[in-house]
């Protein structure tokens, strides 16, 4: 069967206007679902950097591949394309994108991304971050480029743990979890990022899995359409230490795991077995996916009489 | 011919920085600097410049380096604890040759200190602020006209060179009121960014260095898709863990810096016969040049080697002065930070006495000239 995204709307979507920012090497867009060349996004990417460093079974590399898909539906070159991201697993991915790529410090990606984007209106400006990067030492600023409604596209890749240093806690770790600065099991209560950067003021704000990558990479042309600043949380698997940790299983009980996580599908999935579920481990959260705020108003942008139209 | 005008240093700080083709500024509010962000906010809009205030320095600090690599000539302004909260993004410029320009109006520290009194206490921290090896740019005006020609030059260094270029004076310097004329910098000393060689091509290396040891990096969206990381890299710019590539990286990112020394020359004051060297920047600079007229009125052979460039050190120049003295005294508003690097430089015989005052207020000729007197009594014969 087809599912659908549960959306929850609380605003009809406005009517946006043609938008003119990183478009000199745009191309009409490919709807989602229909099929494109084959091996069309692989023309974006930077084979030089290969082999990447993602792990077996990383939920990161379905999402990364999903991005490069939206992206070749969207552009022949990302010459007016911008990537900036953190420190972190998630934020190594940009270094595979052939475009201008900016892999900064932990936690800081969106303040680079604020100077570049009131430097140059006409990029686009894509931050990509992790949980413990954008939630955890880069709170600060992802509340605050929320509240500014600055026009950059902020994809949070959530692992719900820190892969890269070794599987330590994160912010966003779910009670219960063991990890291994949590041997105990975590006593913290997690943020969902989603309400956190809705209530800062972001105006697009969605939430998406890898689980399912086309809804992902419908959510992401969505973002990047969106006037303002977009957020999309995508949940995401780390089959190193959170799965191994915590005997989740391999890559594929994962996303199994994520599919269980979504009222609109578990039930479909109730008579699975596959996950691996042991009593008294963590089990995950039901979360609401899809667009789960959408609304207009100003951008800093805008605010501050910056063009982001090309002469 | 510009008028002469009274203006304050953070004033012509601000000005300086318009004048250089500044056109993006990204700060937090602190004192003393706040005028100089206060200026800007109002001026930076008129032409076609952005200004924001950040959420802290350390944003400031990435949205500077973000809109330098956007094309921008931007900058920040700061006192000490801010400035220590954009240490690792001066890393990060540094490696990944960023250009960017940071004022630190020096404060009472450590910490919270002495938000409105003078200091000197941000010379090693501009040096060694931020982590692993890394050469750095420090200038130190000594009055309100030289804050405005060292800022303006400043960002010709840091556009030239691709590198972090401090400007550090102390709070007296920021808010004195004095008559300076703004003279219009021409193309040469507002300068240019290093930038590519060459077009963009699947092959091009956007950290090859140019003759200057400069990699030419291109400004992003301008049809060069390339890649700028914290991480070591190679000349494509791409990370590697190659330690004779490291290496090489290292060595050229300090090398290039040394053009900066015959940029930035000492001003020598009454040296030619001088057996007693008095050695100072910034404000106390003032008071050492007074202390020079009083001691050589009463016949003592002294004379001033007053730095404008605190990093990287002008070493010939100071070997060269202390090398030729009896006795030579650092003056400075700290525990005796420059003064390392000047014993560094000294001869074993040369005899050292620091002048240090922490505790924020300035150093006065008057008990700069007694500290001489009472050295030259109690120790040497000049």
């Amino acid at each position: 069967m087809v599912l659908e995204v549960v959306r929850k709307e609380t605003a009809p979507t406005p009517a946006l206007g043609t938008r003119a920012r990183g478009r000199a090497h745009a191309r009409e867009v490919v709807p989602v679902g229909q099929p494109t060349a084959a091996s069309d996004e692989k023309r974006l990417l930077r084979y030089e950097m290969m082999p990447h460093m993602l792990c077996p079974g990383c939920g990161h590399g379905i999402i990364f591949e999903a991005m490069l898909r939206a992206l070749a539906r969207r552009y022949e070159t990302l010459d007016d394309v911008a990537f900036v991201a953190g420190i972190g697993c998630s934020s190594r991915v940009v270094g595979y994108v052939d475009a201008c790529t900016l892999h900064t410090t932990h936690g800081r990606p969106l303040t680079f991304a604020t100077g570049l984007k009131l430097a140059r209106p006409e990029l686009e400006v894509v931050v990509v971050t992790g949980d413990g990067d954008g939630l955890s030492i880069g709170g600060n600023h992802l509340i605050h480029a929320a509240r500014r409604n600055i026009d950059l596209t902020c994809v949070l890749f959530n692992n719900e743990i820190y892969g890269m240093t070794g599987g330590q806690l994160a912010p966003t770790t779910i009670p219960g979890a063991y990890t291994s600065t949590s041997p105990q099991g975590n006593h913290e209560r997690p943020f969902d990022a989603a309400a956190l950067v809705e209530a800062a003021g972001a105006t697009f704000v969605a939430r998406a899995q890898s689980y399912r990558s086309r809804e992902f990479e419908e959510l992401f042309l969505r973002s990047l359409d969106h006037r303002g600043f977009s957020f999309l949380e995508v949940m995401s698997d780390c089959t190193e230490y959170f799965a191994r940790t915590n005997r989740l299983g391999n890559g594929a009980d994962l996303l199994i795991s994520q599919a269980r996580a979504e009222p609109a599908i578990e039930e479909d999935l109730a008579g699975r077995p596959t996950l691996q579920d042991v009593p008294a481990r963590p089990v995950r959260p039901v979360m609401p996916m899809g667009v789960l705020h959408e609304s207009s108003r100003q951008t800093l942008e805008e605010a501050m009489g910056l063009s982001g139209d090309r002469p | 011919m510009p008028e002469r005008q009274l203006i304050q240093g953070n004033e012509a700080c601000a000005r300086a920085a318009l004048a250089a083709g500044c056109t993006f500024f990204a700060g937090y509010p602190i004192s003393p600097s706040s005028e100089i962000a206060e200026l800007l906010v109002r001026e930076l809009p008129r032409s076609g410049g952005v200004f924001i205030q950040m959420e802290d320095e350390i944003a400031s600090m990435g949205a500077v380096l973000g809109a330098s690599l956007g094309g921008r000539r931007a900058m920040t302004a700061t006192s000490g604890p801010g400035f220590t909260l954009m240490q690792e993004h001066l890393g990060y410029a540094s490696l990944a040759e960023i250009p960017c320009v940071v004022v630190d109006v020096m404060r009472g520290g450590p910490s919270t200190g002495l938000p409105t009194s003078p200091a000197q206490g941000d010379v090693m921290q501009a040096r060694w602020g931020s982590h692993g090896d890394r050469a750095t740019v420090a200038l130190a005006p000594g009055d309100v006209g030289e804050v405005y020609a060292l800022t303006i030059e400043a960002f010709r260094l840091a556009e030239m060179l691709r590198t972090p270029v401090a400007v550090l004076y102390d709070e007296v310097i920021g808010h004195m009121r004095e008559g300076v004329v703004l003279h219009v910098p021409t193309p040469e000393e507002i300068g240019r960014r290093t930038g590519p060689l060459e077009p963009f091509s699947p092959s091009f290396l956007p950290y090859a260095p140019d003759a200057h040891g400069v990699a030419g990096v291109p400004d992003f969206g301008r049809g060069y898709r390339f890649h700028v990381t914290g991480l070591m890299h190679d000349e494509r710019g791409y990370p590697t863990s190659d330690h004779a590539t490291v290496a090489r990286l290292l060595e050229r990112l300090e090398r290039k810096l040394d053009a900066v020394v015959g940029a930035v020359p000492p001003e020598r004051y009454r040296l030619e016969d001088a057996s007693v060297v008095l050695v100072a920047y910034g404000i106390v600079a003032r008071a050492a040049r007074a202390a020079v007229d009083q001691l050589r009125a009463e016949g003592v052979r002294a004379g001033l080697l007053r730095t404008r460039l605190l990093w990287p050190v002008p070493s010939d120049a100071v070997a060269d002065v202390v090398g030729r003295a009896e006795l030579v005294v650092v003056a400075e508003m700290n525990r005796g930070q420059w003064a390392l690097e000047v014993e560094r430089l000294a001869r074993r015989s040369v005899a050292l006495a620091p002048y240090l005052k922490a505790g924020g207020s300035v150093i006065t000729a008057e008990e700069l000239a007694d500290h001489v007197r009472s050295v030259t009594r109690d120790e040497v014969a000049v």
